[in-house]
């Protein structure tokens, strides 16, 4: 894969239309953090110690027996330009964090359809993660944990059999394992339930979050939803509880999205219609309210009052949209109303190629 | 000094009672005093004397334990002071060093400081390894102790074998 396969384009393997074929369950996750024995944690690491471990993830790479970490790519950073890495950070693919900085010693190994990804000397030595379509986190955790294995054949964990796997921030010791899960919940917003229903949720022991993960606040009716406890739960048990609770979720925003069809058809199909109708027509738009507009349109695919468009394409058109997207399609450094007008433009041309198709 | 009461036995306890700013002094044998006030003396009574007492010590036994600040992690130079500053530990050694530290951290963060998830297949077989070493080397001590020192020997090769695996 060269670096242009890498980076062009817009389409990542979790934007597919997941099983159910519905809109509610965009995305799951799950990644686990590892680190090596006997070296100090990345915060710590000066560029030398940073390269070592740089150099035997390589050697566990290019040696590889696995079925999974042969399948991928490595690339440092010291590759990739701002841009390049934001773009990574925009399809979910690398924390901001780690994408901020250009070392040689950071990096990130991705698989040909980005379902996987290693980030290399970000909060933790590694950060493995897998990102599906849907609602499959049994599936999610099977491919992380095996691709977890298939490295610790050659590189030496810091692990202890009372702690478990040990980790910068304690947070995440023990399973290492953050499992998450991306949902799409205007309905609940619309029926002012949503306040309740996140506070129910936090009081289960999950963190709602935004888009983009910790620190972004939720727009367009987009939450994520994953586990705080690392620590005396096994991974099944982990992953198993968040699965439960984002079906119950998903069963109530299936309700609501009923009721408002059979209680105010008009008011909602109106609304939707007026979404489309700024969506294909604005001159410019602002990031926040292309993400409501398009949270609409999803709602309108969804319940079949929009015809024609894909769930796939609005996956893409999510991420398209986002700013350096825009600025790899300009080609050049943009200013925001640059941006807005280019991000109008973008939207336009996927949904009049949708229409045609 | 005899005990005031029964006037037979030397007073051991010395009591002092304010009444309304009047100072009264008892000077008491232990069975005397403990007849006289057993609810105050009596160690199964929670708010007794020697249980609040028992009570004050453990507190400052509880002050003695205060983490060290000038310990540092042998491995990458962070003192508890770093770490809880950063929010993160230095190294995987931190976790040894510091571990009483982190035991009240952990069961604050997750409820629980103990995994019960995955075991790494190659690195959890060297885990198992170096317990049934640590084993080995305190039955080598005991052996030793009891002066069998052919089977002292012969757990010693054991070793030997075992360090090599995991080296």
């Amino acid at each position: 894969m060269s670096l242009n396969d890498l980076l062009g384009g817009t389409s990542v393997y979790w934007m597919n239309i997941p099983a159910d074929g519905r809109d509610i369950a965009i995305s799951c996750r799950v990644r686990l953090a590892r680190n090596i024995s006997g070296i100090p944690f990345p915060h710590l690491l000066d560029t030398a110690k940073g390269i070592e471990i740089m150099e035997s993830v390589k050697a566990a790479h290019e040696g590889a027996d696995g079925l999974l970490l042969r399948s991928m790519h490595l690339f440092t950073f010291d590759q990739l330009d701002i841009l390049d890495r934001q773009t990574l950070t925009e399809k979910h693919l690398c924390s901001p964090e780690h994408a901020a900085s250009g070392e040689r010693h950071r990096g990130i190994m991705l698989n040909e359809d980005k379902s996987l990804a290693v980030m290399i000397n970000e909060e933790d030595h590694l950060r493995i993660q897998c990102l599906l379509p849907g609602l499959a986190l049994k599936e999610c955790h099977d491919l992380a944990q095996q691709l977890d294995d298939e490295l610790e054949q050659t590189l030496d964990y810091a692990f202890d059999e009372v702690r478990g796997y040990l980790t910068a921030c304690p947070t995440n010791v023990g399973t290492g394992m953050r499992a998450s899960v991306m949902l799409h919940l205007p309905a609940a917003q619309m029926t002012g339930l949503i306040n309740q229903l996140l506070q129910n949720v936090s009081q289960l022991g999950l963190a709602v979050r935004g888009l983009y993960g910790e620190g972004s606040e939720p727009v367009g009716n987009f939450y994520q939803i994953s586990n705080q406890i690392t620590l005396g739960q096994t991974e099944e048990d982990i992953y198993n509880y968040l699965q439960t609770i984002a079906e119950q979720i998903v069963e109530q925003e299936i309700q609501l999205r009923e009721r408002l069809m059979a209680e105010m058809p008009y008011q909602l199909e109106d609304k939707i219609g007026r979404a489309y109708g700024i969506l294909n027509n604005a001159r410019l738009i602002g990031s926040d309210e292309a993400m409501r507009m398009l949270s609409l349109l999803r709602l309108g695919i969804d319940l079949k009052i929009i015809k024609g468009i894909s769930i796939y394409a609005l996956n893409q058109l999510m991420v398209a949209i986002r700013p350096a997207h825009l600025q790899k399609i300009g080609g050049h450094p943009m200013e925001a109303l640059q941006r807005d007008v280019l991000r109008a433009e973008v939207i336009k041309q996927k949904l009049s190629c949708q229409e045609a198709d | 000094m005899l005990c005031e009461e029964c006037k037979e036995r030397t007073a051991t306890v010395h009591v002092t009672q304010v009444f309304n700013g009047e100072k009264i002094e008892s000077h008491l044998c232990e069975q005397c005093a403990y007849h006289k006030s057993s609810l105050l003396f009596d160690v199964n009574n929670q708010f007794s004397i020697p249980n609040f007492l028992g009570g004050m010590f453990s507190s400052i036994y509880k002050q003695e334990k205060l983490p060290d600040t000038r310990i540092q992690c042998p491995q990458c130079g962070m003192t508890i002071m770093d770490i809880k500053r950063l929010g993160k530990l230095g190294c995987s050694e931190c976790y040894r060093v510091y571990e009483q530290e982190m035991e009240a951290s952990l069961r604050r963060i997750h409820g629980n400081s103990k995994h019960s998830g995955k075991i790494p297949v190659r690195g959890g077989h060297k885990v198992m390894i170096k317990k049934q070493i640590e084993s080995l080397k305190s039955q080598i001590q005991e052996a030793v102790r009891e002066e069998k020192y052919e089977l002292a020997a012969q757990i010693r090769d054991q070793v030997i074998e075992l360090e090599k695996e995991i080296s």
